[in-house]
């Protein structure tokens, strides 16, 4: 490896190819409780599974909080401002930007898909992010 | 069971002062806390000192021994970190060292050093209390997570940006008298709302200021404290934690914070008594929505009223249980790793009667401190008494 190649964030990094692949997923143990990788223990209290399988993504989600940013990490300054919310895809829940709408018009309830945004920045070349349905 | 007396307390003032190094600012804590103590340092068995970001702001590890070294004591010394509620790890760690007789003195404190990082760059490492991969990587930032917080509570029990205003305004009114604080100086509703907004519905005087600061206890045994004949009044009866998923899209719901009522129900069965005891309380209020949140989970108001408590006076310094006297992080200031021992230092000083507001409070022999970790994946609670 070299020493000026961005090292990958194993199971992470993945997701984001899957996303961009357009078949996100999520890890499901054998009692369906859902969670996101990097993951080898159901993290549901109580749990103990360690078997832990990759299932599709449901295709939509709803937002369940969202704010506009006006002050971001040096990462999405050059996005700013921008809409960040969190949406429920019923088995998991995931955090990312709303594009594709005016910021201060996303709200919670919102229908939105999933999609993996470049942000403008330097330092993160690929973000989830959602897009109202 | 040994029990825990607070022998002195010291801070620094909180502010703005980029090019004073942690060391400088924990040893100006100390000075303090020894002078308030009359314990002399080499009676000092071991230091725990709590900071969050040091790597990032001084490019500095391994700060234990910097800081004893700093403080003038030869002893043993570990750096706790548990975002912005790390000195409070700390102080748990103290208190179950003295109950069990493994020590009869300690120096508990913390220390941060963040405006020289200017505000993207603390804004940058405030971020890293959040979950990286799934949080920072997405866009968001500390005051973002708590805007979201805020708007999962508006959703779920209503409310609105001018009940967090009167927040704000309550905590900068209680900062006047206090040379300790950061902002001496009272704002208005109007001025809250009219604020630029960091992340909608937060604005910047919903926002705690970034600063530089430090905080130390003395703590010591009982016995100890009797053999030297110490004027030690306050004792720490009660401490708890509480954890929770460490990124908010994890949890059930970001109304509510369920790690701190996990730590207060410890905290207050530890010292074997109930909220509606309490006289006087320090909560985390890093943004006005977190005073609400805490004050809730901590049982000084029910599932939904926290967000009109501030509005309705019943917080107050003329309310029913007065919150954040010493103005709070809001407008004290919040050098995130100080903030949990300063909490302490401003209780103990309100119970005793040497605070600026404490004639205000002076029936009240309970108080709590509330210290939250990021999002409340951390919490630590601790109930301070007059024993003496
Ligand atoms: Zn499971």
């Amino acid at each position: 490896m070299s020493d000026d190649e961005p090292v990958r964030d194993a199971g992470f990094d993945d997701w984001l190819d899957a996303l961009g692949d357009g078949d996100p997923y999520f890890l499901e143990c054998e009692h369906g409780h859902g969670s996101l990788p990097p993951r080898r223990v159901c993290p549901e209290p109580g749990c103990d599974s360690t078997d832990l399988e990759k299932r599709s993504l449901p295709e939509t989600g709803r937002i369940e909080s969202v704010t506009v940013v006006s002050v971001a990490t040096p990462a999405f300054e050059a996005d700013a401002p921008f809409a960040l919310a969190v949406a429920d895809f019923g088995p998991v829940s995931l955090t990312g930007q709303v594009r594709g709408i005016e910021s201060e018009d996303a709200e919670i309830g919102t229908t939105v898909s999933l999609e993996l945004a470049t942000p403008g920045s330097e330092t993160v070349d690929r973000a989830v992010a959602f897009r109202p349905r | 069971m040994s029990e825990v007396r607070v022998a002195g307390v010291g801070l620094t003032p909180f502010g703005n002062s980029p090019e004073r190094t942690g060391r400088d600012l924990f040893a100006e804590a100390t000075i303090a806390a020894f002078e308030d103590a009359s314990v002399p340092r080499e009676d000092i068995e071991e230091v725990l000192y709590g900071n969050f970001m040091g790597e990032i702001a001084e490019h500095q590890g391994h700060q234990g021994p910097l800081m004893a070294d700093a403080a003038g004591v030869d002893a043993p010394a570990t750096r706790y970190e548990a975002a912005c509620a790390s000195s409070a790890t700390a102080v748990r760690d103290a208190v179950a060292r003295i109950r069990s007789g493994q020590a009869d003195v300690l120096l508990v404190g913390g220390a941060e050093r963040m405006s020289n990082l200017g505000t993207g760059g603390a804004t940058e490492a405030l971020a890293i209390a959040a979950d990286d991969l799934w949080e920072v990587r997405a866009g968001m930032t500390f005051p973002a997570a708590y805007a979201l917080m805020a708007e999962a509570y508006f959703e779920t029990y209503g409310g609105d940006s001018e009940d967090l205003a009167h927040v704000a305004v309550k905590n900068h009114a209680n900062a006047v008298e206090n040379d300790y604080a950061q902002y001496q100086r009272e704002i208005t509703v109007e001025d809250v709302l009219e604020a630029p907004r960091v992340a909608t519905p937060l604005g910047l005087y919903d926002s705690c200021p970034i600063s530089d600061g430090a905080s130390a206890l003395v703590l010591v045994s009982e016995s100890y404290a009797d053999r030297k004949g110490l004027d030690a009044s306050v004792a720490i009866t009660g401490s708890g934690q509480g954890g929770d998923r460490m990124a908010l899209q994890d949890r059930e719901t970001m109304a509510r914070t369920p790690a701190a009522s996990e730590a207060s129900e410890k905290a207050y069965d530890d010292a074997g008594i109930g909220p509606e005891e309490v006289g006087v309380a320090e909560v985390h209020d890093c943004f006005t929505i977190a005073e609400v949140l805490a004050i809730e989970a901590i049982g000084l108001a029910s599932e939904g009223e926290g967000i009109a408590a501030a509005r309705e006076g019943r917080t107050t310094v003329e309310g029913e249980v007065p919150v954040n006297l010493s103005g709070g992080l809001k407008a004290k200031g919040h050098p995130v790793g100080a903030t949990g021992v300063s909490q302490l230092a401003e209780l103990t000083k309100l119970l005793r009667g040497d605070h600026p507001h404490g004639d205000r409070v002076e029936d009240a022999d309970v108080g709590v401190a509330h210290n939250a970790g990021g999002t409340v994946a951390s919490a630590v609670v601790h109930v301070l008494e007059v024993v003496a």
